[in-house]
């Protein structure tokens, strides 16, 4: 096991040694039932199939993932364990990857204990479980978005509610990008390709699309590139203020 | 061998330590001094790699913290000040995690971590919370880290800070054992701390070196060095009687005990045999009587308020 493999089970572990990772686990579930069987209609639409639980999935993680994201840095700042952390011989690379992972590991334990509900629309009908599949991966790789900018909004300051603020309001931004609502919002003499180029950062173009089974290999490299990039950023960052 | 060569490091405008320059060899125990906000801290954290150089360099036993930091941060063990860490995990289940990094496998980190927790008493703690234990458990967790590869270089930012006596002689019986075959480098502000376990002492002031030398030798500095300090039974003018050595200073009368005399030397030559001389033919009516090896503390304060008025 490398170092990464190391600092990885370090930070899942300490999940699930406080109530952190039980509470999130359970609001998560929670608040997905609410939104899938109340807010969604699952059983009027009378269709087997999961949509109305992953198209609420974006403003689910809106508020539940930045909870985990904040905690990443902001708080290995307060108590000065960065110190510990950064001159132990390990590569910073290894440390962002490595708390991600694990982060990025709970909000996918807590998607998959979402199962039930897969159980109960095959039960009631006949759904494309390959659409399903692809859905819950797509789900998990936005959760992993979402994260990212959480990890570098988190290594920007040493509050973490301030770091949950930052992360809510930039992920806001984000899943917005892709929604009419902003795009009418252009004037007309800006150019159509920066539009377009504005619309493809947003995540609902991304997911709605992942969402209703169209299984495009892009959205997912988008998630991906979107990842890497913020983690880049969360090093960078970590770099510049570790000294305050 | 640790050198720092020309290291300096600027925060924007603020520049915390300037243009540093020492050896340390095998075998020292080096107490670092100096006033809060001396700079102290920020070299420390510059060696150990948490921090990179504005400009110089320091090279642990060969390697460069800035070009070859796995290497150097390999040979460092490192206790940073207010002994942080991750407060959620039981003292075991830390220490474990610090064994792995540290590259021990399989059984060899159950042995490592035994060990270390015996070295530093930790047994009746192993499976509490760390945010649960009390300052000198903490710090105790804190040292166990830092000693966890039996590193070749020791660094330790205020390692008794917040301890009681009894923890404190702890500690420092514990750096003394660890010293023989290391290179150990302590930051205090406790002085006696440094007559303590110390080999070398180096005081900064405004990020630059003010005094480098033994323990014995930075004493030596101070005015109170050979001075005799003489305790009268009944009140005499030991001024008058010395007016005539050459060697002799100023008398100096302790403000809080109006009998006891403080006897400079004019200077740095020794002046017990002169006193005693005089003592003895004008018969002062002394009950005690004794040389001074000089005060760290008097050292410290004329060498970094010196540097202060320097800059005012």
């Amino acid at each position: 096991m490398g170092n990464l493999g190391i600092i990885f089970r370090r930070e899942l572990l300490s999940y699930f040694a406080t109530p952190l990772a039980y509470i999130f686990i359970v609001i998560f579930l929670i608040t997905n039932g609410i939104f899938t069987f109340d807010l969604g209609g699952f059983y009027i639409r009378g269709q087997a199939d999961l949509l109305p639980f992953f198209s609420f999935h974006p403003w689910l993680y809106l508020f539940m993932v930045p909870a985990i994201g904040m905690t990443l840095w902001a708080d290995e700042r307060k108590t000065g364990s960065i110190e510990l952390l950064l001159t132990l011989p390990i590569r910073l690379s290894d440390a962002v990857l490595g708390k991600f992972l694990a982060a990025w590991v709970l909000t996918g334990i807590a998607l998959l204990l979402t199962f039930p509900v897969w159980i109960t629309v095959n039960y009631l009908g006949d759904p494309d479980n390959g659409v399903i599949v692809a859905a819950y991966i797509g789900s998990w790789f936005m959760a992993g978005g979402f994260l990212a900018i959480g990890s570098c909004m988190s290594a920007c300051t040493k509050n973490s509610v301030i770091a949950f603020i930052l992360t809510v309001a930039t992920c806001f931004l984000f899943v917005i990008m892709g929604s009419p609502i902003l795009l009418d919002a252009f004037p007309a003499w800006v150019p159509q390709f920066l539009v377009d180029a504005f619309s493809a950062m947003g995540f609902l173009t991304h997911f709605d699309s992942i969402a209703r089974g169209v299984l495009d290999i892009r959205d997912f490299l988008f998630f991906t590139v979107f990842i890497a990039a913020w983690l880049l950023a969360s090093a960078i960052v970590i770099e510049i203020k570790k000294a305050n | 061998m640790i050198e720092i060569a020309n290291l300096t490091k600027k925060f924007d405008q603020f520049t915390a330590i300037n243009d540093l320059n020492f050896n340390v060899q095998e075998g020292e125990v080096l107490g670092f001094l100096g006033p809060n906000g001396a700079g102290k801290s920020t070299t420390m954290k510059v060696i150990t790699g948490f921090l990179s150089p504005t400009a110089g360099t320091a090279i642990i036993d060969g390697f460069d913290i800035s070009a070859n930091p796995m290497e150097a941060k390999a040979l460092i063990g490192y206790l940073p000040e207010g002994a942080p860490c991750y407060g959620d995990m039981t003292t075991q289940g830390f220490l474990n995690f610090i064994a792995q990094i540290r590259g021990y496998r399989g059984e060899q980190i159950v042995t490592r971590v035994q060990h270390v927790i015996e070295e530093v008493e930790l047994q009746s703690v192993c499976q509490q919370t760390i945010d649960t234990l009390s300052k000198g458990f903490k710090r105790r967790v804190g040292l166990a880290q830092a000693i966890m590869h039996n590193p070749k270089v020791l660094i330790l930012d205020e390692p008794t800070d917040g301890l009681d006596p009894n923890q404190k002689h702890h500690v420092r019986e514990l750096i003394k054992n660890l010293a023989q075959d290391k290179i150990v480098i302590i930051s205090t502000h406790i002085l006696e701390e440094v007559t303590a376990v110390c080999t070398r002492a180096i005081i900064i002031a405004e990020g630059r070196i003010v005094a480098d030398g033994t323990p014995t030798e930075l004493e030596a500095k101070s005015k109170y060095h050979h001075a005799v300090s003489v305790k009268l039974t009944d009140d005499h003018d030991l001024a008058v009687d010395l007016a005539g050595i050459p060697e002799i200073g100023e008398v100096e009368k302790d403000s809080e005990d109006q009998l006891s005399y403080t006897i400079l030397t004019k200077n740095g030559q020794p002046i017990f045999t002169k006193v005693s001389e005089v003592a003895h033919s004008k018969q002062w009516p002394v009950t005690e009587f004794h040389v001074n090896r000089g005060e760290l503390e008097d050292v410290f304060r004329m060498v970094t308020q010196h540097t202060q008025r320097e800059v005012v």
